[in-house]
């Protein structure tokens, strides 16, 4: 799992069947002490309820999918990244580059 | 797997339900002999609460980053999760040379 900041919404009306109720959300990557890794933000599927500036941990690939609630390869919307949690703190003994 | 030491720990209230028994930790991956960091992010892994393992920050750890096992690990079939802590290492011998964790 990794960082972000939620940056912005995404809003679709023609869109895939099985993301039709899902909520977009721009992600920058960042580092764990809220350093942006590059200015290219990701569109995260959220599940937890997040909100715009907030700092959370989203997940990649098929556990994307599989945080989305998909049981079956018919109800599993195509996701990549799924925001899956909000971080209240983070402790990091060493100093990142 | 591959090699990791705890650099640190997250903590969060509104996750995912199938985190909430876990734990969250930070992870880096190392040199399994000398304990240099290697190239590579610092990735947040999940430990199992009930967990025997019971790592903490400072220790050399096992870490598996495969989606299928570590659903196996949590047993649950729905968990987004990948990276998973299954060990923490005591000893390494690589290169006639030895090293001792704990």
């Amino acid at each position: 799992m990794y960082p972000g900041i939620v940056v912005g919404r995404v809003w679709a009306t023609r869109i895939y069947e099985t993301l039709k109720d899902k909520k977009l959300l721009l992600v920058l990557p960042t580092d764990w002490n809220k350093k942006p890794k590059s200015q290219d933000p990701i569109v995260a599927v959220d599940v937890v309820g997040a909100g715009a500036g907030e700092f959370v941990f989203y997940v990649q690939a098929r556990e994307a999918a599989v945080a989305c609630g998909g049981r079956t390869l018919e109800d599993t919307p195509p996701v990549d990244a799924a925001i899956v949690g909000i971080i209240d703190g983070v402790f990091l003994d060493i100093k990142e580059e | 797997m591959f090699i990791a030491k705890v650099v640190g720990n997250v903590w969060a209230t509104r996750k995912h339900k199938s985190l909430e028994k876990t734990k969250l930790l930070l992870v880096q991956r190392v040199d399994g002999l000398t304990g240099q960091p290697l190239d590579g992010e610092i990735v947040l892994a999940v430990e199992p609460q009930n967990a025997k393992t019971n790592a903490g920050v400072g220790d050399i750890v096992l870490v598996m980053d495969e989606g299928n096992s570590a659903r196996q690990l949590l047993e649950d079939k729905y968990a987004p999760v990948r990276t998973i802590i299954c060990g923490v290492i005591d000893i390494v011998y690589s290169k006639n040379k030895q090293k001792k964790w704990c």
